[in-house]
């Protein structure tokens, strides 16, 4: 029995990641590129909004999604824009964005609150699902769970195995130098900025169409946005640490509804402000380190040195400083 | 007059790309253009009540964005003011408890001003002490400073200070009215609010124009290693912005606490800090521009609260006209930069 409850627990964390996810890899690539996209927040409300709108208007799921991943892409595109080749500040457009991709959500997506629309069906895998626990776990979801479970795995090969992950390593660390080598930095980043932002759009549309199905306002996926942007930090700007931390957030969530029964007075959404604490917390690891006499001191204390070795990693070297060549 | 001629010019420019960009999703959202903006424009300016509604908003925008223009002008982004707003709505909320039994309750009152810019100047001090010592950026820090107080409202409204009996998303109980800072009773209007409002642009005014703060903010804002050669600290002038732009947000917290809402909610902030953001760059981080902005970001605010009543669409109009505003004015500034660029080329 308790097993059986465990199970059910662990499957119900690996469904929930998948929306955060989906948006923690997106913004991992575009960030891997140099390029902070800060509008997050709104691009994955506005397209779980489209997602929903055009999944119920034209009944066919597949549409929604594309829907929304062109949104995602477009938001960004935006954010590239503005910063690469208008000069403006990143931050400020993304965050001016975020603010008006909600507000638009809400207020186009009015007409389609709280109805009842279509949703992802569960598909399982034939013979994966058969094995104890774990096929219950990982391989008796929907394609969009395995698709995100995929995506983890591709991003990382892509990112660390591929001469184009290289490539846009490379203008994420040192755009002069890519640029010396031929590449044009600013097309490489408004290409991944794109890729990224489908990502998050496919991330907003799996909130409408799987985990918190329909729209409203309040839709549920607020703040998700912003918890995505810490999970990159989180990750270290890794795709395998990042999704392990959007799983323990999922975990956390999850957590809440039950630690709920046990701590009645502490309202669940306490619980999900943990990864803003962990992020500030990460960032000040990942200075500390760098430092000449603080890994002087870490350098014969064994747990000390995993510690930091956890949570170690570096920022692209030029994240949010666009290369303009003149 | 010329510079004055240019820049109404790129206002009008402005102005009608942002009104078709909102013509065009009021038509996609099936609602009537020109009746929208008639509501908008009576629900804020149609009588004295409304206007003094409008002011109770531009009131803590303007007091957000008077804070926000000291980091701007060191070149920091603070867009941890929403949870310096909370965090003074937190530490005024606490003192004004005290208050409840006491026969002084004019003296709470007043600590409650020192105690709400005290949280804020705080939860800003803490954002910039990580930016300058541990190496956080500003808008890590502040945004995961944010979501840290979001975290704490919600457990001090849901556990220590809930109401007796029931805790809700309605907040704590309602102070007695002794502790309400006086209001004009007709249009429900604080004028401390007001005043401190005033006073907070005239201050900051003052203070970036003519003192030395001002001075060495901008050095650095403009020059960060040149200023340092000069001898001017960074860091410390970096903390100090900080917190006159946390002092400032956490004032506007303890005006939401103790002249509307008269108790702690969930959604005490109501989004303003953020929205100060906004206003503080669409005003181009002009002293004297941004009370104006802000007075007509409230009345749009304000304004689209009659919209769901009246035709049915959301009410967050608002809040896409407010960012198209600001969109629209950073396309028009690159778009000429870029042309007079091109001029220079040739």
């Amino acid at each position: 029995m308790a097993w059986l409850d465990f199970t059910i627990l662990m499957s119900s964390v690996v469904a929930g990641a998948t929306p955060i996810l989906l948006a923690t890899l997106g913004e991992t690539i575009t960030e891997k590129g140099g390029l902070i996209n800060l509008s997050l927040d709104g691009s994955i409300l506005l397209s779980a909004m489209v997602a929903f709108a055009v999944a119920f208007e034209t009944d066919n799921l597949l549409l929604g999604f594309a829907a929304a991943a062109i949104v995602g892409a477009l938001i960004a595109a935006t954010v590239a824009l503005f910063s690469l080749y208008f000069g403006q500040s990143q931050v400020a457009v993304g965050f001016v964005l975020t603010l008006m991709a909600r507000d638009l959500a809400y207020f186009l997506g009015n007409p389609y609150s709280r109805l009842y629309g279509s949703q992802v069906t569960p598909l399982q895998i034939p013979v994966l699902s058969k094995i104890p626990i774990l096929g219950q776990i990982f391989f008796n979801h929907n394609p969009l769970v395995y698709l995100s479970m995929v995506l983890i795995g591709f991003c990382w090969w892509y990112i660390y195995r591929t001469p184009m992950g290289l490539r846009l390593r490379s203008v994420g660390e040192q755009p002069r130098a890519s640029y010396a080598r031929g590449i044009d930095p600013r097309r490489l980043q408004l290409f991944y900025a794109v890729c990224g932002g489908l990502l998050v759009g496919l991330g907003g549309a799996s909130f409408s169409l799987y985990t918190k199905p329909g729209w409203g306002r309040p839709q549920g996926a607020e703040g998700t946005g912003w918890v995505a942007l810490a999970l990159v930090i989180f990750g270290g700007w890794q795709p395998l640490r990042a999704a392990i931390g959007a799983y323990l957030f999922s975990f956390l969530q999850v957590l809440g509804i039950y630690l709920q029964g046990w701590l009645p007075s502490v309202p669940a959404q306490v619980f999900q402000v943990a990864p803003f604490p962990l992020m500030i917390f990460t960032l000040l690891v990942m200075y500390q380190a760098q430092k000449e006499t603080v890994s002087q001191w870490v350098g014969d204390k064994s747990w000390m040195k995993t510690f930091v070795e956890v949570f170690s990693g570096a920022a692209p070297s030029s994240l949010g400083k666009p290369h303009h060549p003149e | 007059m010329q510079t004055f001629l240019r820049y109404s010019r790129k206002m009008i420019l402005t102005a009608v790309v942002v009104f078709c960009f909102t013509t065009l999703i009021l038509l996609i959202a099936g609602a009537p253009p020109f009746a929208a903006y008639y509501h908008i424009f009576k629900g804020s300016l149609g009588s004295w009540s409304k206007i003094a509604h409008v002011i109770t908003v531009w009131i803590p925008l303007t007091l957000c964005a008077s804070g926000l223009l000291y980091t701007f002008r060191i070149g920091l982004w603070n867009i941890g003011v929403e949870g310096q707003m909370i965090m003074g709505a937190i530490f005024s909320t606490a003192l004004l408890r005290f208050g409840i039994e006491s026969h002084q309750p004019a003296v709470f009152l007043g600590l409650s001003f020192f105690a709400g810019a005290m949280g804020g100047g705080i939860w800003a001090f803490f954002a910039g002490f990580l930016k300058t010592k541990g190496g956080v950026h500003e808008i890590f820090a502040g945004l995961g400073l944010n979501f840290v107080a979001q975290g704490i409202i919600l457990y001090l409204i849901f556990g220590p200070w809930k109401r007796p009996g029931v805790a809700s998303m309605s907040g704590t109980e309602v102070f007695p009215q002794t502790l309400w800072l006086p209001f004009l009773s007709t249009i429900r209007l604080s004028p401390v609010g007001l005043v401190l409002a005033l006073a907070a642009v005239m201050v900051t005014a003052w203070m970036l124009r003519y003192t030395w703060v001002g001075l060495g903010l901008k050095a650095i804002g403009k020059n960060q290693y040149a200023a340092f050669l000069f001898g001017l600290k960074p860091g410390r002038y970096m903390l100090l912005a900080m917190a006159f732009a946390g002092g400032f947000a956490g004032l506007a917290g303890c005006l939401q606490v103790a002249g509307i809402y008269h108790r702690l909610i969930p959604a005490i902030s109501s989004n303003y800090g953020y929205l100060s953001l906004l206003v503080v760059m669409l005003s181009n981080y002009n002293v004297w521009v941004a009370p104006g902005v802000a007075f007509f970001f409230a009345c749009l605010n304000i304004g689209s609260i009659q919209l769901p009543m009246m035709l049915r669409v959301d009410s967050s109009l608002s809040g896409v006209i407010q960012g198209a505003l600001v969109l629209a004015t950073l396309a028009i500034y690159a778009w000429q930069t870029r042309n007079k660029q091109k001029e220079r080329q040739n």
